[in-house]
């Protein structure tokens, strides 16, 4: 049932170091030519440890930004975040479990963060932009906090998204409606824009503030 | 029509002394905001001797299944069960991450404070069905992944 096409993204979750190996297997391979490009890969040189909670993709050629509309009509890209460290989630509202689970703890992350909580954006992409209206997105963020932003687009721009993500979503009929799968995980990037780490839906409100605290405080570029 | 009375008759009689019972604690409905249509219900459910939950009703909703949710390498997942095996005197929780009731084509929003009245539809092991009335708080949305607060307060 799950399709194959999803484990690229997936790879990470299970094998946290792979995307490291890979890549320093890559630059291995292909010699000096490429390490002008290698700062990007800084914190994972030399075996050091991450300093994520999460999975570090940091210098990931995936999951590098968006380009959809807020429930307020403005187009919204991860240019406008630039100086916050970004929170982005995929889901969809008429969804019992996992989506107000993980809102849930993004706003028990605001809550930790105290005043520093004002350098966090939590971003929402809806999977589901048929059924979640702004009218609805927005109200939903509403209920979790103010400053919750939802993004939604055509069906094509969602797919868009969610493939530059590796985000796995699917329509499945039940009974008289239907639901949808998706991938639950949570992205986040650091102040200038650049994806950084992947946390599971399975990990604490703990681990998700230690990896935004520790985005925060790293020095300016 | 009388044969059918005299068999529910007979059938009241076996459950009163039969009397498979559920424990039904802890139930709640997560909160919704306008124009939402779907939402879940979650409880723990400890019944004296084997049954199974078969169905669910509600007044609320125009549609009620009973949903499991499961991660399957990092993608959520939720599908319909036809049923829920309970075991003597064991406790099966319907909660975030698992099992819930699903509540669709819901006729209003759900606003914490409200009471949402579930008709649990069980069978015995006699394959004899039994209901259990149970009302759920409901929980604001943005109100945690739990009960509400009131009774938990620490």
């Amino acid at each position: 049932m799950p399709r194959r096409s999803t484990s690229p993204a997936l790879a990470p979750a299970s094998t946290p170091d792979l995307p490291r190996r890979q890549a320093l297997a890559w630059l291995a391979a292909s010699g000096a030519l490429l390490l002008a490009g290698c700062d990007r890969l800084t914190a994972p040189s030399q075996g050091a440890v991450s300093p994520f909670k999460g999975i570090d993709i940091s210098g990931a050629t995936y999951a590098r930004g968006f380009n959809l509309t807020d429930f307020n009509g403005q187009r919204r890209s991860l240019a406008d975040f630039k100086g916050r460290v970004v929170m982005l989630y995929f889901g969809f509202v008429q969804c019992p479990d996992v989506c107000p689970t993980a809102l849930t703890r993004a706003a028990a992350v605001m809550q930790q963060l105290g005043p520093q909580a004002a350098d966090l954006r939590v971003v929402f992409v809806t999977v589901d932009p048929e059924r979640d209206t702004p009218e609805l997105l927005r109200d939903y963020m509403a209920s979790f906090d103010p400053s919750f932003l939802a993004l939604t687009g055509s069906l094509e721009s969602i797919k868009a998204t969610a493939d530059e993500f590796r985000v796995y979503y699917k329509k499945v009929p039940t009974g008289s409606s239907y639901t949808m799968d998706h991938t639950a995980l949570t992205y986040l990037f650091d102040r200038q824009g650049r994806i950084r780490t992947v946390l599971r839906h399975e990990q604490t409100a703990d681990d998700y503030a230690a990896d935004v605290r520790a985005l925060l405080a790293e020095p300016p570029v | 029509m009388k044969k059918l009375f005299i068999a529910s008759l007979i059938a009241l009689t076996a459950t009163a002394w039969a009397q498979t019972a559920v424990k039904v604690d802890d139930a709640w409905v997560r909160g919704t905001v306008a124009t939402q249509k779907a939402t879940g219900a979650f409880m723990r459910l400890t019944p004296s001797a084997n049954a199974r939950l078969v169905s669910v009703q509600s007044p609320v909703a125009g549609v009620v299944e009973i949903h499991e949710m499961a991660m399957e390498n990092d993608v959520m997942k939720m599908r319909q069960v036809p049923g829920l095996d309970l075991a003597a005197g064991r406790t099966l929780e319907l909660k975030p991450g698992g099992y819930h009731v699903m509540l669709m084509d819901l006729k209003q929003p759900l606003k914490a404070g409200d009471s949402v009245p579930l008709t649990l539809v069980f069978e015995d092991g006699a394959k004899k069905r039994f209901t259990q009335e149970v009302q759920a708080p409901v929980t604001a949305l943005g109100g945690g992944n739990g009960p509400a607060p009131m009774q938990h307060k620490h």
